[in-house]
């Protein structure tokens, strides 16, 4: 579904990705986990083509496509779907209309004709119960006022409605308390398919207490230095990430 | 990575002017420039009563002791008031007995810019009087109105078929000295609307005027008279378009509103003048006074404009808030692209008691544009417990245009409560990018984000419009995502 090799990409003279290559086949769940600064939200941005970021070197296949010549649209259209760490806020624009010019959009791409007013509110009320998310929400301007907890879920709430076929979620868990954790780990969990894969970039191993993944990268200074299975997650939360620093400059002074 | 972000920008928000044609008919012209003798000119033209021409005169006379006024943010070259064709008729029967004589390149261009003068297709529900240069050319549903008391019809017509009433109420609201545009507008006023509601009547359907900007060098100088009786109720749009030129045109409208007691009058524009072209060069000047009086207890008049034409706008639709309780409206929203640039806001009079107003208003400024808005809120000694209520919002596309509020609040009663609340966005690319990573192309986004911004006017507008004005706020930006 997504193979990327040895993608490299930076801002401004600054080498971010430096190498990255990783593929992931339907129905994976993938951890990227890394200290801060390593890269894990500049990789979720370059998949997604945010602007800020050029990509110098290697190449991303999505789809059996060329993911880094699509336009932002063109990738989300296509199944490629980002779960801002950040949501913006659209003032004067109500979240159920932007969820359903979105999904018209996929559709239109597809193919497929437009849902109607009430196929479109059927398909909301089924995917609302996955991440708990009320009614009185959605009719509020996109994000405007809503906390941290609520971006977060309206997040995965889209997701729902855009069944994307590869899922990125950026750091959703940062921010969140227990029970908002739980809500949107059973959101996601509940979409889990044979046919989509997800991509869970995270600073801690607890979000993939309840998001259990088939692997976990470790990304270091632009590098995923270490790949593994869910133990993996379990060791770094233990040691720390320091454990992989001291590791890695070990190997480095010993190739010196 | 940002200039590339630009250039979407800037494709989005440059797409033609589609109204930019020209209609190929003979017309009959006032020869250029302005004198006694041209304001005689075009009062003879249009058969007028002596006292109307002795009220021109005086406009004219003290038009010539005014100056251009040069407080507003805007710029441009001096006019060369001699330069202009202060009267520019289509040639074509005088006074048409029905629509089907109507010369048929005139109701080709009217059907072209969307707008029926067939009664037939009544769909609309839509009554138009159409102004295309200095005359009124049509005027739909006139029977049908009348039968309920309802005068619509042209300022001349007006002038000849009710000559009372012309005379009570023109100028009763804007004096002809009331400032420079106004002077030179009555002197020179060619045509216009004119509609009359009876005591209790609620006008059935809307009314419309369409005015458009035909010939080469001409000014466009129309009066609107509209008087709500008491009780009464009507709802009101204008529209313009003009030709694209490369030269300026200046038109200088005025508008009046009397509302008696306990009436209601709704006054809607979708302004889409010519705005010149991206490197600025032709548009029109629209240097327009809008002013509505609430003379009766209870009464209210409201303004909702869009405004996305023009070179340059100058306009401030007021209220003046005579009677006790009654209330004024303003909401607006004005689009400036390019080199366009606006001056624009409204005021709000309070004089009697219990006076209430409201003001909303939303400038989007993109290119190199300059959008202002400038607004006097004034509570007189006497108007014990008004309320006043401003919101000024402004959105900016691109770091290259400029956004301005001027509000002026003047507060005798200690009675009043004013306020005003005013915020400064800029279309972030977070925004863009968010809309993109969900499927939506950039120009929809920018259109999205716009729509969502102007929504609370958007509102306002009879159903009929608001599809029609959310194009043109999306066609007008489109190319300046920046």
């Amino acid at each position: 579904m997504l193979n990327i090799q040895d993608l490299r990409a930076g801002i401004e003279e600054m080498e971010i990705l430096r190498g990255i290559i990783l593929q992931i086949r339907p129905g994976e769940v993938h951890a990227i986990m890394g200290p801060n600064g390593s890269g894990k939200s500049t990789l979720a941005s370059v998949l997604a083509g945010r602007s800020d970021f050029e990509v110098t070197g290697g190449s991303v296949e999505f789809m059996g496509k060329n993911l880094l010549e699509m336009s932002p649209e063109d990738r989300a259209r296509e199944g490629l779907f980002l779960a801002f760490q950040y949501p913006v806020e659209i003032p004067g624009v109500s979240t159920t209309n932007f969820i359903k010019t979105a999904v018209n959009e996929v559709r239109k791409h597809r193919g497929e004709e437009p849902l109607d007013a009430v196929a479109f509110l059927k398909l909301m009320k089924e995917r609302m119960k996955l991440v708990q998310i009320d009614q009185s929400l959605l009719s509020r301007s996109l994000n405007e006022g809503f906390s941290g907890g609520e971006k977060k879920r309206n997040e995965i709430f889209q997701m729902a409605m855009l069944e994307p076929k590869l899922a990125i979620l950026d750091e959703t868990d940062s921010g969140l308390d227990i029970d908002a954790l739980r809500i949107v780990a059973n959101g996601v969990n509940q979409c889990r398919g044979k046919d989509n894969a997800f991509l869970i970039v995270t600073h801690y191993q607890r979000l993939l207490e309840y998001i259990e993944p088939d692997y976990v990268h470790i990304l270091y200074k632009g590098r995923i230095v270490r790949s593994g299975t869910k133990e993996l997650a379990l060791e770094l939360e233990e040691k720390g990430y320091d454990f992989i620093k001291t590791e890695l400059e070990t190997a480095d002074q010993a190739q010196q | 990575m940002y200039e590339e972000n630009d250039d979407i920008l800037q494709q989005v928000t440059t797409s033609e002017y589609k109204y930019g044609f020209v209609t190929q008919i003979e017309s009959d012209d006032a020869p250029k420039g302005l004198s006694e003798d041209i304001v005689r000119f075009i009062s003879g033209k249009k058969n007028e009563p002596e006292w109307l021409l002795e009220w021109r005169l005086k406009a004219y006379r003290h038009w010539l002791t005014m100056e251009e006024p040069t407080w507003p943010n805007v710029d441009y070259p001096p006019i060369n008031y001699q330069d202009i064709i202060y009267y520019s008729a289509p040639k074509q029967k005088l006074a048409p007995n029905s629509l089907d004589e109507i010369d048929p390149e005139l109701r080709r261009t009217f059907e072209k810019l969307g707008i029926s003068l067939q009664e037939q297709k009544r769909l609309t529900g839509v009554a138009v009087d159409a102004v295309i240069d200095s005359v009124s050319v049509a005027t739909t549903f006139k029977d049908e109105l009348a039968k309920q008391g309802i005068i619509f019809c042209s300022m001349s017509e007006a002038v000849q078929e009710h000559p009372e009433l012309i005379r009570k109420y023109i100028g009763s609201v804007v004096p002809t000295t009331d400032n420079y545009f106004t002077a030179l507008n009555s002197a020179v006023f060619s045509d216009g609307s004119f509609c009359y509601i009876p005591a209790g009547v609620r006008c059935p359907m809307e009314l419309s005027t369409y005015f458009r900007i035909n010939a080469a060098n001409t000014g466009q100088f129309e009066r609107t008279l509209i008087v709500a009786e008491a009780g009464s109720y009507v709802s009101y749009l204008e529209g313009c378009t003009a030709p694209m030129r490369d030269e300026n045109q200046l038109h200088a409208a005025v508008v009046e509103i009397f509302a008696g007691e306990k009436a209601e009058v709704k006054y809607s524009t979708v302004q889409n003048w010519y705005p010149g072209d991206k490197e600025g060069k032709g548009g029109i000047y629209n240097f327009v006074t809008k002013r509505g009086l609430c003379q009766g207890d209870h009464s209210k008049i409201s303004w909702t404009q869009v405004e996305t034409g023009s070179s340059i706008t100058w306009k401030y639709p007021s209220v003046i808030l005579k009677g006790d309780h009654s209330i004024g409206e303003f909401y607006s929203v004005a689009v400036t692209n390019n080199f366009q640039q606006a001056d624009t806001g409204t005021k709000m009079i309070h004089l009697g008691s219990h006076t209430r107003s409201r003001i909303v208003s939303k400038g989007i400024s993109a290119g190199r544009s300059n959008n202002s808005y400038r607004g006097l809120v004034q509570v007189a000694r006497k108007a014990d417990h008004a309320r006043n209520f401003s919101q000024c919002d402004s959105l900016l596309l691109g770091d290259k245009c400029g956004a301005h509020t001027f509000p002026y609040i003047e507060v005798k009663n200690p009675t009043g409560i004013v306020e005003h609340e005013a915020t400064t966005s800029k279309i972030g690319e977070d925004q863009i990018f968010y809309c993109n990573q969900r499927g939506v192309d950039t120009e929809s986004a920018v259109a999205l984000i716009i729509n969502g911004f102007a929504k609370e006017v958007m509102n306002q507008l009879p159903m009929e419009f608001a599809v029609e004005a959310q194009k043109l706020l999306a066609i007008s930006l489109e190319g300046s995502v920046g």
